[in-house]
């Protein structure tokens, strides 16, 4: 089993609805967030190209944050999902600089938080909450191994691309172009 | 290829939090840390309760799920409901953050005076505050007549006062959303099909092959159920044409963007209709069947060639025709969206008309992919007497002009009631609910001499807004998932009904505005208008009528009726008579003849900036409505502040930097009572400048939106008034960069 997502950048409006519905569903404070948009523009007015991305935690293959945690707080649960026990953290922030995303945040708590694809729903074969709210259903979610998940069939016949392919992380957001 | 640095992150994450979390380190030391903060708790450990949303005029219908402690957790769409399809926009998923914003109004508010002569406001009982604003209704009612106490309102909590007043012998009622916003569109669409588009609009764009969008930005206006559509259309290969001086998000999804010269719509519209017409694309069996005045319009639009709109509009002639026969292919499967906040400048109805006759050319009225046929459920009324027949209403503000307004126009009420426009039937108190004016209406000096005049304003509102500095009285109204309230029944393609329940009891001393109507109508000896002691009541009786109950309702939110109407669509050739003065869809406006109006739209010259000014255009961002959500606890966490875009070369002229804080000044002097931070982008003209509306608040008690950013509408001095229905037109103002604090001007600043 391999969790993945794709992004669809011909149809995200940058709404922040993933932000709003993440921090609702998984009690993120205030002032954090576990996902986020990015804009990026190109050209010059009126040659133009806009993308927006909503973009988290990559629950990359290779995952450097698990790799530096002093104390196994970070790891990889089934279909590769990568989380952090928050009990056996310590707060030291290393995995914060491994990640090439910038995708993982220090609660005020004092422990490292990150997207954890929503597990909990997950688990009970419940999309994310991203997924399931996003208005113009630009996310996708399932199993990469399942030719047939939702996640598969968007990526089936589509261009894509990763982030920082450079890093050598084998992220798992695949962002349709 | 551009670094990371070079992307602009909306929200809150990544570099920000990671700077934040040195603070956390110094605070609690390195260490084990427990979880004090409750993590995700599964749906089945939370309880929901029906609703609908009230964080913008859509009203999606959602579930609240509330958990063992009786705190709001998490708003969630319903599946089943037109508006949303379960899926709720930004607004809606973070209106659990109207209830638990700190910052909301807690109890009755008076307005009083101090020894030294200073107003304050005291904490009040219910009791009191009631009696205060009952005593006055009477007083008004004895000296000038129940009709000049007048309502302002918007949305839901609105209707109830609209039916006191309407109990108590007033309907002196205006809405922002007319004037101020859709009215023109109202206008324009009655008088060519004799049908209103609707809300949610009536627009089939599910099935369109082609989505023109005039200045429309879906997408930055999260009008759910169109902008999940709009999504759809994407998937389907429809083509997408948007109009906009500006590279909204729908320019950028778009086909076809068409960077048009600000103002010169109109000369766009009727090229296309010239090219429709005289390249022989129009649907000819649908326009010989169902129109009126075709021959007046091709005499008309004979010298409107693309070649001609290119001198007014900069849009490449043939951007012009390759548009207009795109539109032509998809025909009848094309919407011409009408659009929504339409008070552009002046002659907006004009502009809707030409957008409804390039409608009716494509044949797309009544047809899948264009705009479909509504129905909505009649909710039967509760029983009560009969409304007293005021003397005059708001219609009579008005005397000769705007003979074409359907709702009360705002600016007149704000004249009628200020003595020196000698109106003849006066304003002497308002009523407002659920509507911010000094931020919504343009013209502020204009809206401050009417309530100065006004001797008595009472304000309900679940926020200390500033429309609340204004009042004598301040009700504080329970939020939406704190309430009963209307039941929710617009057209849509199916007719369906949703309600809207508490999830929790009403926070601090806030009431239901269905309680607070109802008890000054007690205190008004109204009672048999309000006859009952819990609106569950009334909607229990409303939904027996209509084959559920209120026990139904609340398993399953949403109710959808079989239709009663007819199919969504015409079928081909069929016969219908359209509700116009010649029973067909005018492309020559009868109505508008008969009162000396266009009968057939004509573009007019705008003014243009002067030198060193931008035009001012300003617009809406996906997780905000209006002024109402810039201090909700989850929606400033996305977006705390607007910003002033500006083209980079208008930039390099004032070197200005991307954050640098600026003043706006108008045209007329006006400044920004707060600094606004530059946005260097490309996306906007350099002929203009875009804010996004609703922030700048200057109101103290709203912690997070306090000084944030600054208002559009401070900016918004010139109105242009529609002439056929009293719209505001208000994108013609113009803005320069003021670098320093003007407070400072003229004063000595010691270095």
């Amino acid at each position: 089993m391999r969790y993945a997502m794709a992004i669809d950048t011909k149809k995200c409006v940058g709404c922040g609805d993933c932000v709003v519905a993440c921090q609702t569903e998984n009690n993120v404070p205030h002032g954090y967030c576990r996902d986020w948009i990015v804009e990026r523009v190109d050209g010059t007015y009126p040659s133009l190209s806009l993308e927006f991305r909503s973009e988290r935690c990559n629950h990359c293959d290779n995952s450097p944050c698990v790799r530096c945690c002093p104390t196994g707080a970070s790891h990889i649960e089934e279909g590769g999902i990568v989380t952090v026990t928050h009990h056996k953290c310590i707060g030291c922030g290393a995995c914060i600089q491994s990640c090439p995303y910038d995708a993982r945040y220090s609660h005020p708590e004092g422990y490292v938080d990150k997207c954890t694809f929503c597990l909990h729903r997950v688990q009970k074969g419940q999309n994310t909450a991203c997924v399931d709210v996003c208005p113009t259903k630009c996310l996708h979610f399932g199993d990469l191994d399942d030719p047939n998940s939702d996640v598969s069939l968007a990526i089936k016949d589509r261009s894509w691309k990763v982030l920082a392919p450079e890093a050598g992380t084998k992220p798992q957001l695949y962002f349709l172009t | 290829m551009k670094t990371r640095r070079d992307f602009i992150k909306i929200s809150t994450a990544g570099a920000g939090a990671a700077a934040i979390s040195f603070k956390a380190f110094g605070s609690k030391g390195f260490g084990l840390f427990e979880s004090k903060t409750e993590g995700p708790v599964s749906d089945e450990d939370l309880t929901p309760y029906p609703t609908y949303c009230e964080v913008c005029f859509w009203k999606c219908a959602a579930w609240a799920y509330v958990d063992k402690s009786g705190t709001i957790r998490k708003v969630v769409g319903n599946k089943n409901d037109p508006h949303c399809n379960g899926r709720l926009c930004p607004r809606g998923t973070g209106g659990v953050g109207m209830v638990y914003d700190e910052d909301r109004l807690k109890t009755p508010l008076i307005r009083d005076t101090r020894k030294d002569g200073t107003q304050y406001f005291r904490e009040a009982s219910w009791e009191e505050a009631l009696d205060k604003v009952a005593d006055k209704m009477k007083e008004v009612k004895e000296k000038h007549g129940p009709e000049a106490f007048g309502l302002f309102n918007h949305g839901t909590p609105g209707g109830h006062f609209h039916h006191l007043l309407r109990a108590y012998g007033s309907e002196s009622n205006a809405e922002p959303a007319f004037a101020n916003c859709r009215g023109p569109r109202s206008s324009a669409y009655f008088s060519t099909f004799g049908a209103y588009v609707g809300s949610p609009e009536c627009t089939d764009i599910r099935d369109t092959k082609c989505l023109v969008l005039i200045g429309s930005h879906l997408g930055e206006n999260m009008h759910n159920s169109q902008v999940q559509e709009m999504s759809d259309a994407i998937d389907n290969g429809a083509t997408i044409i948007t109009v906009d001086p500006r590279f909204s998000t729908a320019a950028a999804h778009s086909n076809h963007w068409l960077p048009i010269k600000p103002s010169t719509d109109i000369a766009l519209l009727m090229a296309w209709i010239h090219v429709l017409i005289y390249e022989g694309l129009y649907d000819k069996d649908y326009v010989e069947q169902y129109t009126f005045g075709l021959d007046y319009l091709k005499d008309h639009v004979k010298n409107m060639t693309p070649e001609w709109a290119y001198g007014i509009t900069t849009i490449e002639p043939e951007e012009i025709r390759r548009t207009a026969r795109a539109m032509a292919d998809a025909a009848p499967a094309v919407i011409i969206h009408p659009g929504r906040h339409v008070v552009w400048y002046g002659d907006d109805t004009q502009r809707g008309r030409a957008m409804a006759i390039l409608t009716a050319l494509l044949g797309s009225w009544g047809k899948r992919g264009g705009l479909y046929f509504p129905e909505g459920v009649s909710v039967p009324a509760y029983p009560h007497p009969h409304f007293p027949e005021p003397k005059w209403t708001w219609k009579d503000w008005n005397e000769d002009r705007y003979p074409l307004a359907t709702m009360g126009i705002t600016t007149e009420a704000l004249k009628a009631s200020i003595p020196r426009y000698n109106y003849k039937h006066q304003l002497k108190a308002w009523l407002v609910a659920g509507t911010n004016l000094p931020l919504s209406m343009p013209d502020k000096p204009l809206f401050k001499e009417a309530a100065d005049s006004v001797e008595f304003i009472a304000v309900m509102d679940t926020m200390p807004m500033d429309i609340t500095g204004y009042a004598d009285v301040v009700f504080p109204e329970a939020t939406y998932l704190e309430r009963y309230d209307v039941i929710r029944s617009a057209a849509n393609r199916e007719p369906n009904i949703a309600l809207r329940m508490p999830a929790i009891e009403p926070k601090y001393d806030s009431k239901p505005g269905w309680w607070i109507a109802k008890q000054i109508g007690e205190r008004l000896g109204l009672h048999d208008y309000f006859n009952y002691d819990d609106y569950s009541e009334v909607i229990d009786w409303q939904l027996k009528q209509l084959g559920t109950s209120l026990e139904e309702m609340k398993k399953i939110g949403v109710k959808k009726y079989p239709r009663k109407s007819g199919p969504l669509y015409l079928g081909d050739g069929e016969n219908f008579d359209f509700n116009t003065t010649t029973g067909k869809i005018e492309l020559y406006s009868v109505d508008f003849a008969d009162h000396g109006f266009d009968p057939i739209p004509n573009y007019t010259k705008h003014p243009e900036p002067p030198q060193n000014f931008y035009r001012l255009i300003y617009g809406r961002a996906p997780m905000h409505t209006f002024s109402r959500t810039s201090n909700n606890p989850n929606l400033s966490d996305l977006m705390s502040e607007n910003s002033v875009w500006v083209n980079p070369k208008v930039a390099d002229l004032w070197e200005l930097k991307n954050g640098q804080e600026v003043w706006l000044k108008n045209q007329d002097d006006a400044i920004t009572s707060f600094p606004v931070k530059v946005r260097v982008t490309e996306r906007i003209r350099w002929d203009s400048v875009y804010m996004v509306h609703g922030f700048g608040h200057k109101n103290k008690k709203l912690s997070r939106a306090f000084g944030k950013g600054a208002a559009d509408t401070e900016m918004i001095t010139n109105v242009a008034v529609d002439p056929i229905m009293g719209g505001t037109g208000m994108r013609g103002n113009f803005i320069t960069f003021l670098t320093e604090d003007p407070a400072l001007e003229g004063k000595e600043v010691k270095a």
